[in-house]
């Protein structure tokens, strides 16, 4: 019989003592939040240079001002430069980087060469990550990297926990693997079907999730009938669906690994990263938080770890998509596409976050974030879990009037609580 | 004053060479589906051998594709087969991967390395970076326009090659897609090919007569365009620029095609050379292709005047 606490994967941890958690933060409140719900680091957007040119992206005091807050609690910050850049975009970079450096960013996470030398060159302080958009999966291309002075490596998601045991085995360097989130379908950066669908650039931070949309499946189908004209017989392709099927599409599920944290850890892998800079605050403090407890209590006691089953419900709360292990243990089939309409909305809304509290009353000052109002089951969450759930009773404005419902976006309302609450936490409803 | 540019085309099987290299191909680029990716055709090491003899006897480059992503179970192999294509006088290997690069070096120095990340090979400084690690040539990714192109003279330290005509990658997953929604249409296949010979393709709902070719193999799945590229109305602009190498895909094209296009292009590159000065396009020069071209897909300049926003 297989003993249960014997590692199934060994790689070589390379340096860090405990693996990194690290979170998406599309904004400034984004990144206060991951961190302050347990990211050790977080990565961004500048203006310029990533992938994600719809999100809200940061500007220099923004990075100054996130740098700053993350300081306090020790935590990094890291920025996506990881558009695969066009002749136009070479000659700002340097500078960008020297912005990049000026207001004390950790490293930046780059998939073409070009950056990579240019940092190299004019801000050596800023350490290199390279990112998933190389599609990096075997450990000689890990070693070639590493040779080049790179201290990380972020894998491509089609590696598997075997494939990572090998190269942890074979190269000293920091690996960082996408733990949790949304993921191409494809090989990251290898699709262009946003260029040819929308003549939108996805290498340079212009996807529109093409991946996502259905299609219809078809044959040519050439007839071996003779009194058919070849020309007939070439248009008439064949369908390979039935009315009643789900369309065809490149969509995956959603890559979640909370499960598997033992594992991740065992492997070696240095930092495991939360997809989503698109995604919401919401969403960002819970999955921090669920992986943070998870990632904390094995590290606390390795051989009496259990998953608790509150780490997955706490994550089902905010997300929308249903999940898989992508290609960690077997690469990805049909299961682990989405043939079915997506359902947009999340079992709950966030409905407010907490502002202030006042113990003589038992009353917190909220923001409101999502419309609620009394009789609603709400629920709090910080740091560490949801704490307790309640009924909303009377709403207040600040200057005492009684409200019939919080509506209004980032309006300032107090309600009564059951229990002491913080700044920081986040009170969420379910939806109706 | 320009230095004739290399016509290069991807053969299917050694019976399309000569066909190929009487047509005016300069250059033939083949390879074996584990280590190449979305070849025309995949040839065994013997075959290669064959064909870098059959070519060579006639003055033109083999080059070999050696474009896939490697995982860790390719490694073990990768230095025995680079080192049996140097033995086979293969002239030049295609690489995106630096596993290869690394293994090229070491064990077959005498073959040239041509970076071709696909999509990802989009700016000259990369291309340089690539060059100064052992690379002697660039394939430009096929998303880049003209004024991008031609804006490489001058700062490039490596051979440039583009693509010219025919279809390209837009999508490459390891996944088994069409395996998989055919299982999840509860009508597994069995026994049947999801391969290139089978015709699979792709319609989008709102763009209606627009066939989006689709394939599996050992490397997973393809999409690729639903148009040709044919730059040929345009090809002095690219020879202007000092392009060192002009490349035609056959994938997904029968041989009489590949023919065609390829007779066509020399005729055109001859016409140019000839005389720059006064070389002017003229209409009939597409004729031929225009005759075999499948009216389904569209043939068109690609990206090269097409403005991308992001």
């Amino acid at each position: 019989m297989e003993v249960m606490s014997q590692p199934k994967y060994t790689g070589k941890r390379y340096r860090l003592d405990k693996p990194e958690l690290l979170a998406p933060a599309g904004n400034l409140e984004k990144l206060k939040f991951a961190i302050h719900y347990g990211a050790d680091a977080v990565y961004i957007g500048g203006q310029v240079y990533g992938l994600r040119s719809n999100a809200d992206n940061f500007s220099f005091e923004e990075m100054r001002e996130g740098v700053e807050f993350a300081q306090k609690y020790g935590a990094k910050v890291f920025v996506a430069t990881n558009i695969y850049a066009h002749n136009e975009d070479l000659e700002g970079i340097e500078a960008y980087l020297r912005n990049l450096h000026e207001v004390g960013i950790a490293a930046i996470i780059t998939a073409d060469p070009a950056i990579i030398e240019i940092a190299q060159r004019a801000v050596p302080e800023i350490e290199v990550h390279l990112s998933t958009q190389q599609s990096t999966m075997n450990w000689q291309s890990v070693k070639f990297w590493k040779e080049e002075g790179l201290p990380r490596v972020v894998l491509g998601r089609e590696v598997s926990f075997q494939e990572i045991a090998e190269i942890k085995k074979h190269v000293d360097i920091e690996i960082e693997a996408f733990v949790h989130g949304a993921m191409c379908s494809s090989y990251s950066g290898r699709c262009v079907l946003s260029n040819h669908f929308t003549d939108r650039d996805s290498n340079r931070g212009g996807c529109c999730q093409s991946c996502r949309w259905s299609y219809d499946l078809f044959e040519e189908a050439p007839s071996n009938d003779v009194w058919v004209s070849e020309e007939e017989a070439q248009n008439t392709p064949h369908a390979l669906f039935q009315p009643e099927d789900n369309a065809f599409t490149m969509g995956s599920k959603d890559l979640c690994m909370l499960e598997s944290i033992p594992e991740l850890i065992e492997v070696g892998i240095d930092s495991f990263k939360i997809e989503g800079r698109m995604k919401s605050l919401h969403y960002v403090a819970t999955v921090v938080n669920a992986y943070r407890q998870a990632i904390d209590s094995y590290m606390a006691d390795p051989d009496n770890y259990v998953l608790k089953p509150e780490w997955v419900e706490e994550i089902n709360k905010a997300a929308n998509r249903p999940v898989n292990t992508g290609f960690f243990y077997d690469t990805p089939d049909h299961e682990d596409h989405i043939y079915e309409p997506e359902e947009k909305a999340t079992p709950y809304d966030f409905a407010g976050l907490v502002l202030e509290y006042n113990a003589e009353d038992g009353k917190a000052l909220i923001q409101q974030r999502n419309h609620f109002k009394p009789g609603q089951e709400i629920e709090f969450f910080g740091p560490g879990g949801t704490f307790f759930k309640q009924r909303v009773e009377t709403i207040w404005d600040e200057k005492g009037n009684v409200l019939d419902a919080a509506r209004h976006a980032m309006q300032r309302v107090v309600i009564k609580v059951d229990q002491p609450v913080r700044y920081f936490d986040m009170m969420r409803c379910k939806r109706k | 004053m320009v230095n004739k540019p290399e016509l290069l085309v991807t053969a299917g099987s050694l019976n399309e060479i000569s066909t190929l290299i009487d047509a005016g191909a300069d250059a033939l680029l083949i390879g074996n589906d584990r280590f190449g990716m979305r070849l025309a055709g995949s040839f065994s090491i013997e075959e290669i051998q064959e064909a870098v003899q059959q070519a060579h006897a006639r003055q033109v480059h083999v080059y070999v594709s050696l474009q896939n992503l490697m995982s860790n179970d390719l490694l073990d192999s990768l230095p025995d087969y680079v080192k049996a294509l140097g033995n086979a006088g293969v002239d030049g290997v295609e690489f995106n991967d630096p596993s290869v690069l690394m293994a090229v070096k070491t064990y077959a120095p005498q073959m040239k390395l041509h970076w071709n990340a696909e999509m990802t090979t989009t700016n000259y400084a990369t291309a340089n970076y690539w060059g100064r690690r052992g690379a002697k040539r660039v394939v430009f990714a096929r998303e880049l326009n003209m004024d991008e192109i031609t804006g490489m003279k001058g700062h490039l330290e490596i051979e440039s090659q583009v693509q010219v005509h025919g279809m390209t990658n837009i999508y490459h997953s390891k996944r088994s897609l069409v395996g998989s929604y055919m299982l999840h249409q509860g009508r597994p296949l069995d026994g049947g090919s999801l391969g290139k010979e089978r015709g699979l393709f792709l319609l989008e709902g709102e763009r209606p007569g627009e066939k989006y070719p689709i394939y599996e193999d050992i490397n997973g799945t393809h999409i690729m365009s639903s148009d040709d590229i044919c730059i040929l109305e345009d090809l002095h602009f690219l020879l202007e620029a000092g392009v060192n190498s002009l490349k035609v895909e056959g994938l997904l094209k029968p041989l009489s095609y590949n023919e065609t296009v390829v007779r066509t292009y020399r005729q055109v590159i001859d016409t140019y050379m000839a005389d720059p000065a006064n070389y002017s396009y003229q209409e009939q020069f597409m004729d031929n292709i225009r005759k075999i071209q499948d009216p389904e897909r569209e043939l068109t300049f690609g990206f090269f005047y097409k403005e991308q926003v992001y």
